[in-house]
Order: structure tokens, then sequence, then C-alpha cells
């Protein structure tokens, strides 16, 4: 009696449950089919760049364009080392970002930690102008900056790209404060009972702790270095110290007539940026999420 | 905090100490915002008084380069031309990376693979983006026209035409809505689902819920969001220098261009510093 009583109450929900699967299936087609046809949109430039950059020459230019190449040449990718210093460029350009990824990295911890974790006099409104700081826009410092370097004598040389990024740069020094203060203050407490000093306490403890933190902050700063190209167009004189940036410039200047040299040029140049998003992918997007969702 | 042990510098009293400490470790920052911030400010306004160039003698000039940025045909273009951009790009691309979000997020398979996907090309910035879309606006054998062409339109020249310049600047910075829509999407997913459920209930349906719900709910990243996306858009330098070289004819002439040309290749260091001081003022006023 009780299982067929089971069997009868049993039905109805189960119909009901049926049909809203089916209507939430076809809920969800039309939310496909956006998906599918914008990331369509947004994939395809990607693809015209790699298919122009393996095409050969007398397909580039061809009328209505093939979106096929005819053949993949890949010696197309030696064409920018051929005519410019290319691989020194991108030793350049590895150099400066990693160099000024480090200095941002140290500096923005140290800032970062002393405003969370010690106390000193107008602590709080420096921090505000801090905040300040990171919605300031970058012309008005432009020309004096530059003119600053220039009696120093460090124009031509990659100081002037590398030293700003070690003064602990506002936005990193946001969001490293922002984690510090999450560590427990226990913490601080049990080590200056045992006797550390502000600096050990940084040094042996928090650090260690924020290394995820850390990770996002070099990340995101390599990647805006890499990619900069105002600052080295500015100060950046000989072509042999050229960053990357600045080298697909000058190609393009020479090389309209040999598109595939330079698409294949920018794909080299993208693709170190590119792999390493697809290593780093979670710090990647935990660092776009905590820098626009915090706020 | 708890006292400080001092075994050396037991003639400090522990707040003392730890204010040196705390100045000390924030000395990078402070050495940054005088020498970088404060300094440049002011400099910038200074020598906005003056004819400066180094190549001829240095002159005071008064409010001579100011009553030029406001009557220099150009420089008002500039600025016309950058508040176009930042009209258009900012909210475009905060409601492409909303509507992005929100289909994202509504519960279907390989979502990872779609996020990358929208993300992937915000990964990538400056000169490789603008030389790629500027092959991609090729009027002949670009991508966008000859896609056009296959559906029976005829293109215009993009980066050729002056009225279609800026447009094609917007569409290539809109290809980065991206970072924002990654932003959203963490945004969407805070959002309680029993919110939700008891608008169902209520009999709310979806276009009500995202209006009552959701957007208020997001309302504080949204807005976030924009303020930071305004101060970056205003800024707008690569793309008009690579892409179109601030034309044709100006038509893509930002401020931020300008003042590079006007300094860099002009050497007028005084007037590129007063445009570049109004650019700020302007930026700050239209809050």
């Amino acid at each position: 009696m009780a299982i067929a009583r089971d069997i009868q109450v049993g039905a109805q929900p189960r119909e009901r449950l049926q049909s809203k699967r089916t209507a939430s299936l076809l809920r969800l087609i039309p939310v496909y089919i956006a998906v599918v046809f914008g990331a369509i949109i947004f994939a395809i430039p990607f693809y015209w760049m790699i298919r122009t950059a393996v095409m050969p020459t007398w397909q580039i230019y061809v009328f209505p364009p093939d979106w096929i190449p005819a053949e993949i040449k890949l010696d197309n990718f030696l064409i920018p080392f051929k005519i410019f210093p290319f691989g020194t460029w991108f030793l350049n350009t590895i150099f400066v970002s990693t160099a000024a990824t480090l200095g941002a990295t140290a500096s923005s911890a140290c800032v970062g930690f002393s405003f969370a974790r010690l106390r000193f006099p107008f602590r709080d409104t420096l921090f505000v102008i801090v905040l300040a700081t990171m919605m300031l826009p970058q012309q008005v410092r432009l020309v004096p900056t530059y003119l600053l370097f220039s009696k120093l004598g460090w124009v031509n040389t990659w100081l002037p790209l590398i030293v700003p990024q070690c003064l602990a740069p506002a936005f990193f020094v946001f969001m490293l404060r922002q984690f510090f203060m999450s560590i427990p203050v226990e913490i601080d407490e049990a080590a200056f009972i045992d006797g550390c000093s502000p600096l050990t306490l940084f040094w042996r403890i928090h650090l260690p702790l924020s290394i995820p933190a850390l990770g996002v902050v070099a990340i995101f700063e390599f990647r805006g270095m890499w990619g900069d190209f105002m600052n080295p167009l500015i100060y950046i004189r000989k072509v042999k110290l050229f960053t990357l940036a600045l080298g697909l410039k000058l190609f393009q200047g020479n090389m309209t007539v040999r598109m595939q040299g330079l698409m294949a040029a920018s794909l080299m140049s993208i693709l170190p940026l590119i792999i390493m998003f697809f290593i780093a992918q979670r710090s990647f997007i935990q660092g776009i999420v905590i820098s626009g969702v915090k706020g | 905090m708890a006292s400080i042990p001092s075994t050396r510098t037991r003639s400090l009293r522990p707040a003392t100490r730890e204010a040196i400490y705390g100045y000390a470790m924030a000395s990078p920052w402070l050495l940054g915002f005088a020498v970088f911030t404060v300094f440049p400010m002011v400099a910038a306004l200074v020598l906005s008084f003056f004819r400066i160039d180094f190549l001829t003698e240095t002159q005071f000039i008064g409010l001579s380069w100011w009553d030029s940025v406001f009557s220099d045909r150009i420089v008002r273009k500039a600025f016309y031309n950058t508040g176009v951009y930042v009209v258009a790009v900012v909210p475009l691309n905060t409601v492409l990376a909303l509507m992005i979000a929100v289909l994202l997020n509504q519960g279907i398979a390989g979502q990872s693979i779609w996020r990358t996907i929208y993300y992937l090309p915000s990964v990538v910035s400056g000169v490789a983006v603008s030389l790629l879309w500027q092959w991609l606006y090729h009027p002949e054998v670009g991508l966008i026209n000859s896609m056009l062409y296959r559906i029976g339109i005829q293109g215009p020249r993009w980066i050729y035409s002056e009225e279609w310049a800026m447009p094609a600047v917007v569409i290539m910075t809109l290809w980065g809505a991206g970072a924002a829509m990654l932003i959203y999407l963490a945004g969407l997913r805070d959002i309680p689902t029993s919110l939700y459920e008891a608008a169902e209930i209520d009999g709310a349906g979806p276009v009500r819920r995202f209006f009552r719900i959701t957007l208020p709910m997001l309302s504080p990243t949204i807005f976030f969001n924009v303020i930071m996306n305004i101060i970056a858009a205003w800024q707008v330098f690569t793309q008009a220098f690579v892409m179109t070289d601030g034309g044709p004819n100006n038509a893509t002439l930002t401020m931020v261009l300008h003042i590079y040309r006007t300094a860099f290749e002009n050497f007028y260091f005084g007037y590129a510093s007063a445009q570049a001081w109004h650019c700020l003022l302007s930026l700050w006023f239209s809050y």
C-alpha cells in the first residue's frame, strides 16, 4: 500500500521536473546562440592575425580575401629578425618588464604593509592621497618628468621606464594593503611578543603569506610594462634599446608592403602575454576581480 | 598593537619606534609621490606660464598659452575628439561587458572557455592590437569590409575617412570589453540566488529581476569601474598614434596625442604643460 501510494504521488513531481528541465533548456538556447556568436566575433581578429602571418606574399592582398592560407609559410616569422634587431627588442622588453615588476612588487609590498599594519602620524590621510593618486591621469606629469630625466641624463636609457615603477605604484599599494589587512592581527601580536621588529614581521611572516597577492601584482605590472608604448617612445632613441612596442611601430613604417611580416611580428610580441595568461589564469582573473569588485 | 619590546633602542618609546618603521617602509611611495606626482604637477603649472623649448631663450608669457588653449582650433578639436571617445566608449563598454557577463552567468556549459575567449583580447594591448586593427580596417582587403561586402554592403573607408575614423577607434576599444566583463561576472556571482528566487515567487519576470535586483546589487562595482574607465579613456594615446596618427585631418587627434606632439615634436614644453593642465581640469570639472 505504501509503495502504491509512493508511485502515485511520485508521478506528478517528475512530470513537473521534466517540463521544467525542458523549459530551462529551451530558455538556454538563445543564450547559447548569443554566447557562441559573440565568441566568434571576439575570436576572429586573432584568427585573422594568425592567418595573415602565415600567408604567402601573393595571397595577402587578394580580393576578396581568402580565409584559408594557400600554404603555411612559417618562415614569415623570420622576417622581423632579418630586417630589425627583433631578438634584441624581445630581450630588452623582457629585461625592462622583469626589472619593473620586481621593483614594483617589492616596493608596493613594503608600502602596503606599512599602511596596513604600522601606525604613524597622518597615515590615514596619506592613504587617502594614495587613493587619489590612483585616479590621476598621467598627462600632467609627462613634460616635467621628461625634463627631470633629461636633466639627470637618463634619456635614452631604460631608467625612466623602470625607476618610477620601483617607487610603489599607488594601485598596487592599495591592493596589497587591503590584502595585508586581511591577515589576522593575532599573528602580529604573537610575533611581537617573541621580540620581532616590524621589518622581520614583514619579511618572515606577512610576505610568505601574501605570495598569491604578490603574484597578482607581478602579473599586472608585467603585462602593463610589456605593452607600454608612450614611455619608451618618449625616452628611447637608440634602436638597439627599443622595446617591442616601439620596435613594432618602427616596423609599421617600413613594412606595410609586407603585411605578413608585420602580423608575424605582432603575433610574436603578444604571444608571451597570452602564454603567461594561460599559465597564471587564476591569478589574472583574481586580480581583475579584486581590482574591480572591491571598489 | 601590543607593545614592541626593544633591546637596543630602549630609549625610544614604542610608538615612536613604530612610526619610524612606518615612515621608513612607506618611503618608496612617499619619495615617488613627491618626485613623480607633486613635483611634476606643480612644475607643469609653472611651465605653462613660460615659453620654453631649450633651444631659444626662456620667456615668461603669463597666461598666453592658456589663452591659446581655449582659442586654438586644434586643441579644441583634440578636446572634442577625446570627449566623444569617452562618451562613446565608457557606456558602450559597460553595457557590452554587462550583457556578456549576464549571458555567461546563465549556467551554460563550458563557461571557462567562453570566459577565456571574451577576456583574451583585453590581455593583449598596445601597439600590436592597433596594428592588427589597422589591418582589419583596410578598406579593400580588410576583414571587416570584406565581410560587409559578402552581405552586400559597401563598407566605409574606416580609418581613412574622417567620419568613420573615431567610430573605428571606439569599436577597436570595445574588443577589450572582456576585462570589465570579468569583473561584472564575479559581481554577479556574489548576488545571492535567494533574492532571485524570492522575486520569481512574487511573479517578477527576468527583465524586472534584472533591473530591480541585478543592477542595484552591482551598482557599486559598476560605478567604480565606470570612473576608472573614464579616467583611462581620457588618456587614450596609443591607438590614435599608431592606428590613425591622429588623422585623417585630426579626426582622431586626442588630447594626450596633441600634448605629445606639442612637447616632443614641436618642443613647446610650456604650451604642452598648459594643455595637460587643461586636460586635467576638464576631467575634474566633469565630476
